[in-house]
């Protein structure tokens, strides 16, 4: 049965437009687009000229299952992401127990199939137990469907097991990714070290932290030529040398979570712990210096770094306070933020949260195109709100985007042409 | 009512005007602890407790004398030996003595912003006796009215705040404080115990201390909190005292009639001579004391009068 998508404002990330069109879908795959007169269907959706754009593939998601279901389960975060655009949830392995194995994966593989109404693709992590000594099974978990390797915030320090890790993962053509950072040069830091620390007596760490990672992380992919994501960068000093390996010709990628591109430090006001993420929020001049990497195509990819806490973790003094914000369902209109400021277009912005993460953990899905997945999202790019918390779907609430006033909204999200979300006006 | 605060979180809250209404009852306080019978009233009947999260005799003591002074019922409790070694969160503990009707709460606590944050939990009016390297506003008080009762005013002055800077909760709100009624304020230190761009805050930073004390009115010392060190930021003891502790020789760079101050407790031989340090004629350390009793009165007379306040229109709004 063939569902036409009538009256759409088409945001294609793969060719840079964002103009009127139409879209056909047929058994959970595109099977048309145009720009003309649209052609018969048996079911017809009048988009009423919002945006239509591929469903999200949100890198870096922490489900909290196994281990910590009273903050997030698949299912609880399956709803999130439906109402937030996001179609594809990249998991994170952070969990407990860490999803290191073969088994481990497959259990959130089969708990995401059974009740999460959007797709999962899980990562691994690169060593086990994230304890940066020994590798994972690369290559049955890849088999498994890892797409991705990475021990998330911890670093594996020893530049050995790293560049076995590297060597043995591009023997396979696995990604890894890492959240880059000199742990000794960031440990007990509670924010980013300049005025506004010093001002609230906050122990902080510079940027340059992250920057020594990053070089660090650089070295060993050109000694090893692997493939690299590197995720989570926030900070000015960082650029620099993810510009140099790409036009070094390394198969290099660079990510942002959606807080360093729409919030600063000076968000964290009195003491906010809401606002608390890893790495901390930066400067104005490093928030400003992301979106334009964003905008230039430096970065590539946008994804939300979705980490529910619990209330009891949140409410402690702020440099014992827990890290991390949900964010699956404020991605896309915090997103819309750089939009309406006039900083990056929207087919800039769905690239970085749709086709690019997409084509580098090599998924179909994340593109308008004839044979892709029908994952869609229907939004209002201008409809305003005012977020309250007690609305998410997400089990725990820590979003710092709590009584903000937002500029867009999901109207409908679709998941291999099933509508998994509907907003109730 | 010049005093418009709720709680004493810090310096950072107070306007100028605030200040010198503090002073100037706190000058009042001076003059009754003074007398042979020092004791007022104005507390009566309401329940002080001290929570203490950190280890402190001084200014434990100093809260609780004041708050004996003025009449009121003063509870003080070692944190560290109850409830949050039970696992007990902050809050909780909050909540829990808020059940109390207390009225007056004094904290003081490890980490930074932990006392705002038991502040929005209580409703009593709440007194930062210290918060991590955040701030310490009863001292920077204390010191600011030490230093108008010996130099005759609290602005136009210049004054050298020496030693851990990055690490001290004193110098953060002395440098507001006495920022905020024009004076000139200069931190001498070794880069490695200054925070991060701190010359954006309106002061000048030195590392060689005589060029820093060149011309002070006011030399204002900090201890060396090696407690609070992760290790490192300073090579010995020795070449610190040599390069940053204050002796009669750093200190003829300084005005002649300069004073001298600590917050004490001092480590003798690290960052100050001892015997510069009991010299009545430059040292004011033993006013410092003096003046905490009298600045924490007023500091909780004052609160307490806006706590009556409060209650009142509370109260008047439960009648409409």
């Amino acid at each position: 049965m063939t569902t036409l998508f009538a009256n759409a404002r088409l945001i294609d990330p793969q060719e840079g437009t964002d103009k009127p069109g139409w879209l056909t879908t047929k058994n959970g795959r595109i099977t048309g687009m145009g720009y003309d007169t649209p052609p018969k269907a048996e079911t017809t959706i009048d988009c009423r000229g919002k945006c239509l754009a591929p469903g999200i593939v949100d890198i870096g998601v922490k489900v909290c299952e196994p281990g910590e279901r009273h903050k997030e389960s698949f299912r609880t975060a399956g709803l999130a992401a439906a109402a937030g655009g996001v179609t594809t949830m990249v998991t994170r392995p952070d969990t407990l127990p860490v999803i290191d194995s073969p088994e481990t994966l497959e259990f959130a593989t089969r708990r995401a199939a059974a009740v999460s109404p959007v797709r999962i693709a899980p990562m691994a992590a690169l060593t086990k137990g994230r304890q940066g000594r020994e590798m994972v099974e690369v290559g049955f978990l890849k088999d498994a469907g890892a797409v991705a390797f990475s021990d998330c915030d911890h670093v594996v320090t020893d530049n050995k097991v790293f560049a076995r890790c590297l060597t043995y993962a591009r023997s396979l053509g696995a990604l890894v990714m890492c959240h880059p950072q000199d742990p000794t040069l960031s440990a007990g830091a509670a924010a980013t070290a300049g005025k506004f620390s010093t001002l609230r007596g906050l122990p902080a760490a510079s940027p340059m932290a992250e920057r020594i990672g990053l070089e660090r992380d650089l070295a060993l992919v050109e000694m090893t030529r692997a493939r690299y994501h590197a995720d989570n960068l926030s900070s000015a000093v960082s650029l620099p040398a993810l510009e140099r390996a790409k036009k070094a010709g390394l198969d290099v990628t660079a990510g942002v979570n959606i807080h360093h591109l729409t919030l600063n430090e000076l968000d964290v006001g009195d003491y906010k712990t809401f606002f608390k993420l890893k790495p901390p929020l930066r400067s104005e001049d490093d928030r400003s210096a992301m979106v334009q990497a964003l905008a230039s195509g430096l970065i590539d990819i946008i994804s939300s770094m979705h980490t529910p806490q619990d209330e009891e973790s949140k409410r402690l003094p702020f440099e014992e306070a827990a890290s991390g914000a949900v964010a699956l369902e404020t991605l896309l209109p915090a997103a819309m933020r750089l939009y309406h400021s006039g900083d990056v277009d929207l087919p800039t912005l769905f690239r970085a949260m749709t086709l690019n993460p997409a084509d580098r953990l090599g998924l179909p899905q994340g593109r308008l195109k004839k044979g892709a997945p029908a994952d869609l999202v229907l939004f209002d790019p201008d409809a305003p709100f005012i977020l309250d918390r007690a609305d998410l779907q997400s089990k725990s609430k820590n979003t710092p985007f709590d009584g903000a006033r937002m500029q867009g909204r999901v109207l409908a999200t679709y998941v291999a042409g099933d509508r998994v979300f509907a907003h109730s006006a | 009512m010049t005093f418009r605060q709720k709680h004493l979180l810090g310096i950072e809250q107070l306007a100028p005007d605030e200040i010198t209404a503090l002073l100037d009852l706190a000058d009042k306080y001076v003059d009754l602890n003074r007398q042979d019978h020092k004791h007022s009233d104005v507390l009566a009947g309401r329940t002080q407790i001290n929570m203490f999260f950190e280890n402190s005799t001084r200014t434990q003591a100093s809260f609780e004398i004041a708050g004996k002074r003025l009449g009121a019922d003063v509870m003080s409790m070692a944190m560290q030996a109850s409830s949050i070694k039970k696992g007990e969160t902050l809050i909780d503990t909050a909540l829990t003595l808020n059940a109390m009707h207390p009225d007056l709460l004094v904290v003081r606590h490890p980490h930074s912003g932990a006392v705002d944050l038991l502040a929005q939990k209580v409703n009593c009016a709440v007194l930062n006796a210290g918060d991590g390297r955040h701030e310490h506003p009863t001292q920077a008080l204390l010191d600011a009215l030490t230093i108008r009762r010996a130099k005759g005013r609290l602005h136009r002055l210049t004054i050298a705040i020496c030693g851990d800077i990055a690490h001290s909760r004193v110098a953060r709100s002395n440098l507001i404080l006495l920022g905020k009624m024009e004076n000139r304020v200069r931190l001498i230190g070794p880069p490695t115990l200054m925070p991060s761009q701190i010359a954006e805050f309106g002061v000048e930073v030195y590392d060689d201390m005589r060029e820093g004390l060149e011309n002070a009115d006011v030399v204002m010392m900090l201890r060396l909190q090696r407690e609070r060190m992760d290790g490192g930021f300073i090579p010995s003891e020795r070449e610190y005292y040599h390069r940053y502790g204050l002796d009669e020789e750093k200190l003829s760079f300084a005005k002649p009639d300069a004073i001298v101050m600590h917050p004490g407790p001092m480590n003798r031989g690290v960052e100050i001579d001892g015997t510069l340090a009991d010299d009545i004629n430059r040292s004011v350390i033993q006013e410092q004391v003096e003046m905490g009793v009298a600045v924490r009165m007023a500091a909780m007379d004052l609160l307490a009068q806006n706590l009556d306040a409060a209650r009142a229109q509370k109260h008047a709004g439960i009648m409409v």
